[in-house]
């Protein structure tokens, strides 16, 4: 923890951890435009099962906070490394621009993740921790609460598109930081390496696509 | 061989010494020969301010071959200015046009101050070379027989793409972070790859990382400018094989 | 006899340094770490000297002007690095690098000194490795090696066409355990600016510290200087540009005597000047010359087609064209050692043939090799259809794995593709086989003062074959002086350490501050390269490559005037007391002003022609061998020891007669 490069692997393994998160939701979340019934059983075994809510859901949390505040941490540190800044600087000529700017678009997906919280995680622990309503019913009407809930929450078009654009923000944060954290671990192969950037690739534009996808096609179908 | 004698402004940082304030400063220069180098083309800037009684502009510079590594500059927004694969030294004036403004700065980095002018401080490069970048060896001159170790030629020839590293730093300089994993990493590299190397390889790699965090230099992110901007083209390859290098000797170093 | 002694030891060639190695006194390690030692020059004679120093045992102090003891010039060395190995089978030995090492010196090198730098050259290989220096290796694992410059073995190891470069941050590395120990105290960014003597021996040197401008005193029971060679004083040159012979200089004046200053090699292989501008000259690696072919244009009119740029040298058909070192030495061809190569450029230049604007420039061709390469490739890819183009491309690809670093330098200093049309090169100076006179000890004539590497004149003669320098330097610092040095040192055990207080440090100090205060001073109005350049010119028209006796005399008489003129005229900005290029450089350019003069009098001195040294006076009149050099044995088989008097043009001659016991004197012939 206390020198450069074990920091620097942390941010990647914490990186890891929340991309294979990041995938699992996205597969559940999918299953709702294919089905209802399916999104909705899989919402309520991952809402209720005790492993997830009380072993993995905190890691979870930590995790998150863990890559937020270590990268603000480092991203100060780093500042401080170049004390007098060049008059005249082209960091276009020999880095990407999403490589120099993962702390604002991290930051960007952060303030989504509130209101995404906001909107699904603070009522769903109310619901389940401080109602104790552990059913995952729907309130007076026949059936189960969470697609209609997903639902209900893209039907204000300033809603939606604040999605959409937060997952531009997680696109461009993923293209590098997907194979970003390959390096950190210290994977580097001349056969591998190539496949993973383009895995990387892949993986940071269809997941945030399909999320978009997901919230369009919720708020078309209620027009 | 056309020469088309260019008109160049130059804004070059001055700054008499360490604790002094600096500031950009303008220049003129005329008719100068796009075969010219950078630093020749600093010389006659240099000629010129001698013979107005100005005190020339101190830069750093020895072999003007491109393998000392004592050039730097940051030329008009990068590292050894807008060519690859050179160092200031080799990089050549037909580069820019007539008219051109020049932006002239030293290498930037809290650990690589500036003594004068363009002249920078870099020994903390040489500090982190003395918390373990050698193999332990006297020179008895009875050491093995050359050849009694074979090397595959694969290794051999990874181990001296990572020495081929120069020094200048033009990697920390390049880097949004001023890191120097690239050059750490690239002697821990040359050493990790040959048996030789192997021997101390634990010790080495955390000293020489502990050492590279006291000097002041950023954390790397990846963001491959250094080996972009690297005139010996030290691939980002040595940067993750010092991560695993590292994580293994930290993981199983005993205490 | 004479005041030198070279002290030879006793017995026969190949038992005297095991021999004298045996009967060195040697300091007990308690005493050692009470004995500082002071090297000046990082490069590889200085910095493996002062790692072994170190590792002895002894306290040393470092010195070099760079930033860091990385960036010694040693470091731009190509080519690689000879060693009687006899990996190859190829019937090497130690003899054998003896000989041709005592040959391709003209035969004006010292047998001793030569035949232990061919015994210890196998221990650097087996250091180098064990520390880690990443040579060349074949797929088997085992060492590569390839053939250079006329010798008829392959026994130079190289590491790409950066040789020097990893042999010096080998150095480096050893230099580094020795620093992070504590056991050498490094002081970058010093320049020596006198060496003190007491009581007749060498006690210390007075630095100047360039970032801050004070004057230090630094003592110490024994001074090594390895500084380096002085081809700067030609203003341009292979060297780097602070490459200076001060600290030599500095202690020729305290009483080190200077030999041989007129020896002096210009490399055939460098990338030609462009214009007045000129900083420095570029070499490319003499490897090249085993594939490139070396011609001129034979009639004048395509001489001047191709200056004007009506035709292009690939338009010339291989009648019109004039491989002049084929022709003149169908034996050897493009393979003649460097001196013969260099004058053979010059002469067609001077006949009028050069092939670039300022009529300095031969082209190096690698058309037949590109072709060649490309036949056999298509053979071994069996490919017995390929095109020509197809051909070309398979013969550029071997090309490239062979030089590509050299071509791609080429190219970005020349902005033409030398893959395409024929490179350009003309000789430039590289090295300096003279320097500080050393006994077989590398001691000077001052006792307790050493001289290593191109600092000193020992090893290679009249004329450097390739490879041999990296060789010296390591032998000299690695495997020689660290033992030689005991002998002296043992006698010190009860010195006690060096007060730096004395009249003597006292004196030196004042002298220093004297000569800057003078400079500064003189506040006149022409810049220190000025006249820097106006010294290049007068060496290199009238002590370059060939030198006749009028032109040597005019000579000294010019340059005793530019340094007068130095002297009056000169002016440095800003102050003492800070970070100064200029009056760096100008403390430099005074005492390349005095040694310029000692060069051009030894050359004129020397009536005979010996490997970089052509006397115009001195050349076979007929025969086989008619226009060549011609060596005069029965009058100057002896090395020129130079003896400060106070001025340059004054300075005394002491001869140490050569003798060769093992090796026949014979006329060098490469026809």
């Amino acid at each position: 923890m206390k020198t450069s490069i074990a920091r620097k692997v942390l941010m990647a393994l914490s990186g890891f951890f929340l991309l294979f998160f990041l995938l699992q939701h996205f597969i559940i979340n999918f299953s709702s435009v294919i089905s209802e019934d399916g999104f909705n059983s899989a919402s309520h075994f991952m809402g209720t099962n005790p492993i997830i809510q009380y072993g993995l859901q905190p890691v979870l949390i930590f995790g998150v906070i863990f890559h937020l505040g270590m990268g603000i941490y480092l991203e100060l540190q780093n500042n401080k490394a170049r004390s007098v800044k060049y008059a005249m600087n082209k960091p276009s000529a020999n880095a990407s621009w999403m490589s120099r700017n993962m702390i604002y678009t991290g930051l960007m997906v952060m303030l989504f993740l509130g209101l995404h919280f906001y909107d699904f995680w603070i009522p769903e622990i109310k619901t389940k921790f401080i109602d104790g309503d552990m059913s995952g019913a729907l309130n007076g009407v026949e059936g189960t609460r969470y697609f209609h809930e997903l639902q209900h929450k893209f039907v204000d078009v300033w809603r939606v598109a604040l999605y959409c654009l937060s997952f531009v923000f997680l696109s461009l944060h993923l293209l590098h930081g997907f194979q970003s954290a390959f390096q950190s671990v210290g994977f580097s192969h001349n056969r591998y390496t190539p496949i993973i950037k383009k895995l990387g690739n892949l993986y940071a534009v269809v997941v945030p696509l399909g999320f978009v996808f997901i919230a369009l096609y919720h708020y078309v179908s209620q027009l | 061989m056309s020469e088309k004698g260019m008109n160049l402004t130059l804004k070059i940082w001055r700054q008499k010494n360490a604790t002094s304030k600096g500031k950009i400063e303008t220049y003129k220069v005329a008719d100068i020969s796009e075969h010219m180098s950078f630093l020749e083309m600093m010389d006659v800037l240099n000629e010129q301010l001698i013979n107005e009684g100005q005190e020339p502009i101190a830069f750093d510079h020895d072999c003007r071959e491109g393998i000392c590594g004592m050039c730097s500059l940051h030329i008009n927004g990068e590292a050894h200015g807008p060519d690859r694969g050179v160092t200031t030294c080799q990089l050549h004036m037909r580069m820019f046009n007539d008219g051109d403004t020049i932006y002239i700065e030293p290498f930037r980095a809290k650990a690589f101050p500036v003594i004068k002018d363009l002249i920078i401080d870099r020994t903390a490069f040489d500090r982190i070379q003395h918390a373990g970048g050698f193999v332990s060896v006297n020179t008895s001159g009875n050491t093995q027989d050359a050849n009694a170790l074979p090397i595959p030629k694969a290794d051999a020839d990874k181990a001296f793409d990572a020495a081929t590293c120069i020094g200048c730093g033009a990697c920390v300089a390049s880097c949004k972070n001023a890191s120097a994993m690239l050059y750490v990493s690239a002697k821990v590299s040359q050493f990790s790859l040959l048996p030789q190397g192997k021997v101390e390889a634990k010790d080495r790699v955390l000293n020489m990382v502990e050492q590279m965090d006291k000097e002041g230099f950023g954390n790397c992110t990846n963001t491959g400018a250094c080996e972009v901007e690297c005139p010996k083209g030290i691939s980002l390859e040595n940067i993750a094989r010092m991560n695993s290098e590292y994580l293994k000797a930290s993981i199983t170093k005993e205490a | 006899m004479s005041v030198l002694d070279s002290k030879i030891p006793e017995g026969p060639i190949k038992d005297k340094w095991t021999n004298h190695k045996n009967k060195i006194n040697v300091v007990n390690p308690a005493n050692k770490r009470l004995i500082d030692v002071i090297v000046v020059g990082t490069g590889l004679a200085g910095g493996a000297a002062a790692a072994s120093l170190a590792e002895m045992g002894y306290a040393v102090k470092a010195f070099c002007f760079q930033d860091s003891p990385r960036r010694a010039h040693s470091i731009a060395a190509q080519g690689g690095i000879n060693a009687a190995k006899n990996y190859q089978n190829d019937g090497d030995s130690v003899y054998r690098l003896f000989y041709d090492t005592v040959k391709g010196g003209d035969y004006r090198g010292r047998e001793a000194n030569v035949y232990r730098l061919a015994e210890v050259s196998a221990n650097i290989i087996d250091q180098c490795v064990a520390q880690g220096v990443p040579f060349a290796r074949e797929y088997g694992g085992l060492l590569d090696n390839r053939s250079f410059g006329g010798v008829l073995v392959s026994r130079t190891f190289y590491a790409k066409g950066q040789t020097g470069q990893q042999l010096l941050l080998g150095a480096y590395s050893a230099m580094n355990r020795q620093i992070g120990k504590g056991k050498i105290k490094m002081y970058n960014r010093h320049e020596m600016l006198d060496v003190v003597v007491v009581d007749g021996k060498a006690r210390g040197i007075i630095a100047r510290n360039l970032i801050t401008g004070s004057i230090e005193r630094h003592s110490a029971h024994a001074v090594v200087v390895a500084s380096g060679g002085y081809g700067n004083v030609f203003f341009l040159s292979t060297n780097a540009m602070g490459s200076n012979a001060t600290a030599a200089w500095k202690i020729h004046k305290k009483g080190a005597f200077f030999a041989n200053p007129c020896y002096t090699q210009i490399h055939p292989t460098c990338i030609p000047r462009s214009g007045d501008y000129q900083s420095k000259l570029t070499l490319m690696s003499e490897s090249l010359r085993n594939d490139g072919r070396i011609w001129v244009p034979k009639n004048m009119e395509d001489v001047e087609a191709i200056r004007s740029g009506k035709k292009k040298p690939i338009d010339l058909s291989e009648d019109e064209r004039d491989y002049y070192l084929e022709r003149r030495y169908p034996a050897f061809g493009n393979l003649v050692p460097r001196d013969v190569a260099s004058r053979a450029a010059k002469e067609r230049c001077d006949a009028g043939y050069g092939v670039n604007q300022t009529g300095e420039a031969v082209f190096l061709d690698f058309a037949s090799a590109i072709q060649r390469y490309g036949k056999e490739a298509a053979t071994v890819n069996h490919e017995p259809n390929a095109t020509k183009e197809r051909i070309i491309e398979l013969g550029a690809e071997v090309i490239k794995n062979k030089y590509g670093n050299l071509f791609q330098m080429y190219e970005k200093i020349v902005d033409q593709n030398p893959y395409k049309t024929p490179m350009m090169i003309y000789p430039a100076v590289h090295y300096t086989m003279g320097g500080i006179w050393v006994d077989y000890n590398l001691m000077t004539t001052i006792p307790g003062c050493y001289a290593a590497g191109e600092a000193n004149f020992s090893d290679h003669g009249a004329n450097r074959l390739g490879a041999s320098a990296l060789m010296q330097g390591l032998a000299d610092g690695y495997f020689v002086l660290p033992y030689t040095i005991g002998d002296y040192l043992a006698d010190e055990i009860r010195t006690g350490p060096i007060p730096t207080d004395s009249p003597e440090f006292d004196a030196a100090e004042k002298d220093v501050r004297g000569i800057i205060d003078t400079l500064m001073n003189i506040k006149g109005t022409k810049s220190v390269d000025h006249f820097h350049k106006q010294l290049g010119k007068v060496m290199w028209d009238n002590v370059g490559m060939a030198r006749n006796a009028q032109g040597l005399e005019e000579a000294q008489t010019k340059i005793r005037q530019i340094r007068e003129e130095f002297w009056k005229d000169l002016r440095i900005p800003g102050e003492a007391n800070e970070l100064n290029t200029e009056l760096e450089k100008a403390i430099r350019v005074a005492d390349f002003l005095e040694l310029g003069e000692l060069f051009a009098k030894d050359a004129l001195h020397r009536n005979e022609s010996c490997g970089g040294h052509f006397r115009e006076e001195s050349v076979e009149l007929d025969g086989e061998q008619k226009g060549e050099a011609k060596r005069d044995d029965d009058n100057f088989k002896y090395v020129a020891a130079w003896e400060w008097t106070g001025d340059p043009g004054e300075s005394k001659l002491h001869k140490e007669d050569l003798e060769f016991k093992d090796i026949e004197l014979k006329t060098r012939s490469y026809k």
